[in-house]
């Protein structure tokens, strides 16, 4: 007979793991993956092997030489944040700004708070938002680069957004511009067009991870539903005001960051709260404040800036937004 | 289907055990009887060293308002009255018994003839449950003729017969209920006797079929049950989910389930009390499953009290070479077990018997806040929020203010959390200090 083990229950345990959480949205995220390879070639696939490398390096460095603990780079976590960047970069960056990216996401806003579970950011947006601020003309410059499948005249690379902003600032409505660009149509940024950061070429690819990570119960859904509502919603009431200003709820919802925000980015668990209200009105707050930006901001898109803002709210919600408790309340 | 509305997880139920049938397991050669199988006092032993008892005979004497009477489960010589450990490891008063024969008392009936007529009025039915030292034999063990004797000014509304059986691989409910449906009904119509007349519901998970048809129709000549199916979810058979369940009213915090009018009852309760009244047969036996991937044979035995596990092991094949841990009940609540010469009690539902690699548990990370714990958490707390302030430095009013008091121990944060964190060994410590300073302020 083995050794007798005595220890309080449960005696056992779900087939739940951090690996396996990460391991499930790594696969969400390979349709997302996939298509930005497609659709940008070589340079999406080297700033994607920049990305993990680097996450994976600094995360080990960190952890070997300046906190001398155990290694926990194969929990996959620093690999999530590495694929998410690079799907958050312009598909022509630079190298460098890849690696630069990364060491910003996992040295500075993952390891620096206390590692996994502990940072108050996402790290992947803190490494884009960097990015964005300090290199802004490697990061808006939306020239699409060579495909393996595409020839480069295809296509103008500019994402939508900067379009319609563009097009506002010189004096156009929302209907010129639409109709000087006639790919931009709800269906075809549905289902692939290519232009805007690496992830964000194809919805169709998005929403089959979120369907992937909604049956492996890896996440719920009201944080991406509240964010589609809230937005579909105000944009819904802006240009039924001005429609020469404004544009509508599909081409805000299909474009941009939004989609790879609401599904990968607000939806991580260490940077989002626990239970369903707080979910609600972190997602609220995250489609108010993205709307507000693309419409009155300086930036085109604001779905990283939303949901950085938001982020800082989670520590407050976590504390007010207590779950339904058993016993109080319903009395017979 | 019914099903209780906050929080819960899904197991794999594991029943491997639920196609044999309820086999009696002989006598061993000696048993000893714990005097503290009940919760409250423990009996006080009432024969001595050299006494000559036969089944069924009283060995001990309730010790207090919460306490019951304990019966020799089997007939022979009393070698000793001594202090020995129980199930959990504590030292209480055991009788040990030399087994001669099998002689039971002449009064109980063993015909297997079905009594439905519930003729005795009221309190004799009541004192004949307490004389039968009949506890709950879910695994809480509380005295029944307290629980079915509710305080001045309150009513029990609903009678709940609890045939859940939530637990992964435990089927002794099951099979009682599949071999002896009439006896548990009649026990089941008995007790709702007792408590006045109420609405009486025997609810079983939608993973007990067979049950459920059988316990159907022993109920159609009782039109005053109803049988509720149950979604297989656990702890579905915990008191608080199940009255959820139910009824929909909740158990406010701190109250009895009598509370809010309802009274809950296990199956094998029930059968103990049918056999207790139309029988004459204190309770000295059980159904217990004997059961785990690596046994031998998985088994349902009908067991006597004060069964050693080794012997009871014996009859499912003996000690399997990579058991690593054995369990008293079910693999989300029951008690590891060292000492395997401990015996059986009233509650002793299951012996389940795991593997090192079933059972291990895997190294702790760190929280990543998936809210998972929070999720599954039945009574809405926030088990991942009550182990990190209980590990900042305990702090108690925070726990306090965070209803840590509230945990039932289900061990569905335990179970559920990716990061392996103890949540479940943190809360329970902590509970248990954050309720001693909630007594002595209430002494004040």
């Amino acid at each position: 007979m083995s050794k007798t083990i005595v220890s309080p229950a449960p005696h056992v345990h779900s087939e739940f793991s951090t690996v396996r959480l990460m391991r499930d949205v790594l696969i969400a995220l390979a349709p997302a993956v996939l298509v930005s390879l497609y659709f940008y070639g070589w340079n999406a696939l080297l700033l994607l092997v920049c990305c993990v490398a680097t996450c994976m390096a600094v995360q080990y460095l960190i952890e070997k030489f300046m906190l001398k603990c155990s290694v926990t780079v194969m929990d996959c976590s620093c690999i999530v944040t590495g694929v998410l960047l690079a799907l958050n970069l312009p598909p022509a960056a630079p190298w460098w700004v890849a690696v630069i990216g990364s060491i910003v996401a996992i040295g500075i806003a993952k390891m620096s708070f206390g590692g996994l579970g502990q940072n108050v950011f996402n790290p992947a947006l803190v490494g884009r938002v960097f990015l964005l601020i300090s290199f802004p003309v490697a990061m808006t410059t939306w020239t699409a680069p060579q495909s393996w499948f595409h020839s480069v005249d295809a296509f103008s690379g500019a994402t939508p957004l900067a379009l319609i902003n563009e097009g506002l600032h010189s004096g156009s409505t929302v209907q010129e511009i639409l109709a000087a660009n006639p790919d931009l149509t709800p269906a075809q940024m549905l289902f692939a067009r290519a232009g805007g950061s690496a992830g964000e070429a194809s919805v169709i690819a998005l929403l089959i991870g979120f369907v992937y990570l909604l049956c492996r119960r890896v996440i719920k859904p009201h944080i991406p539903v509240t964010i589609w509502i809230t937005v579909a919603v105000m944009t819904g009431i802006f240009s039924l005001c001005n429609p020469a200003e404004y544009t509508g709820p599909l081409f805000n919802l299909f474009t941009g960051g939004l989609m790879l925000g609401s599904i990968f980015m607000a939806t991580d668990y260490v940077t989002s709260p626990m239970t369903n209200k707080g979910m609600i009105i972190f997602g609220v707050g995250i489609g108010v404040l993205t709307v507000l930006i693309r419409f009155f901001g300086s930036y085109p898109e604001g779905v990283s800036f939303a949901i950085l803002i938001m982020n800082l709210t989670v520590p407050l919600l976590n504390k007010y937004c207590k779950p339904v408790r058993y016993g109080y309340g319903r009395r017979k | 289907m019914i099903t209780f509305k906050i929080g819960g997880v899904h197991p794999h139920d594991n029943k491997i055990a639920r196609t044999e049938a309820i086999d009696p397991l002989a006598p061993p050669t000696k048993v000893a009887i714990s005097m503290a199988q009940h919760l409250g006092a423990p009996a006080t032993p009432v024969v001595a060293k050299g006494d000559k008892v036969l089944v069924g005979q009283v060995i001990g004497e309730p010790a207090g308002f919460i306490s019951g009477f304990v019966h020799s489960s089997v007939s022979g010589t009393v070698a000793a009255v001594e202090p020995r450990a129980d199930l959990a490891g504590n030292m209480v008063p055991h009788v040990v018994i030399d087994v001669e024969g099998d002689d039971w008392l002449p009064s109980i009936d063993r015909s297997s003839t079905i009594v439905k007529d519930i003729t005795l009025p009221r309190e004799e039915l009541l004192a004949k449950i307490k004389a039968a030292g009949i506890v709950g034999m879910g695994g809480a063990t509380f005295p029944t003729h307290v629980k079915l004797n509710p305080p001045e000014g309150k009513k029990a509304e609903f009678l709940i017969i609890n045939g859940a059986e939530c637990e992964p691989y435990v089927t002794s409910d099951d099979r009682l209920m599949r071999e002896k449906p009439d006896g548990v009904v009649v026990g089941a119509a008995i007790m709702a006797k007792v408590l006045g007349g109420c609405k009486c519901f025997i609810c079983i998970e939608e993973n007990k079929p067979e049950a459920m048809e059988a316990i159907q129709k022993a109920c159609v000549t009782f039109p005053d049950i109803k049988v509720l199916k149950l979604k297989k979810k656990y702890p579905q058979g915990g008191e608080k989910q199940l009255i959820d369940a139910v009824t929909g009213r909740q158990v406010p915090s701190g109250a009895l389930p009598i509370d809010t009018g309802c009274v809950v009852q296990n199956v094998a309760t029930a059968y103990a009390v049918y056999e207790a009244i139309q029988k004459n047969k204190p309770l000295f036996e059980r159904v217990m499953t004997v059961t785990g991937q690596c046994v031998a044979g998985p088994r349902n035995l009908l067991v006597r009290l004060g069964t050693p596990l080794s012997y009871v092991l014996e009859a499912a094949g003996g000690v399997p070479e990579n058991a690593a841990k054995f369990i008293s009940g079910g693999p989300m609540m029951g008690k590891a077990i060292a000492n395997m010469e401990a015996t059986t009690q009233k509650g002793s539902s299951c012996l389940l018997l795991l593997t090192e690699e079933q059972t291990r548990r895997k190294p702790e990370g760190n929280c990543i806040r998936c809210g998972k714990c929070t999720e599954a958490c039945p009574m809405g707390l926030e088990p991942w929020l009550l182990n990190k302030l209980a590990r900042a430095g305990g702090r108690m009013d925070e726990l306090e203010e965070n209803k840590i008091f509230d945990c039932i121990e289900c061990g569905c944060c335990l179970y559920t959390c990716p990061a392996n964190i103890p949540l479940l060994d943190v809360i329970r410590v902590n509970k248990a200090e954050v309720m001693k300073i909630i007594r002595s302020r209430a002494k004040k």
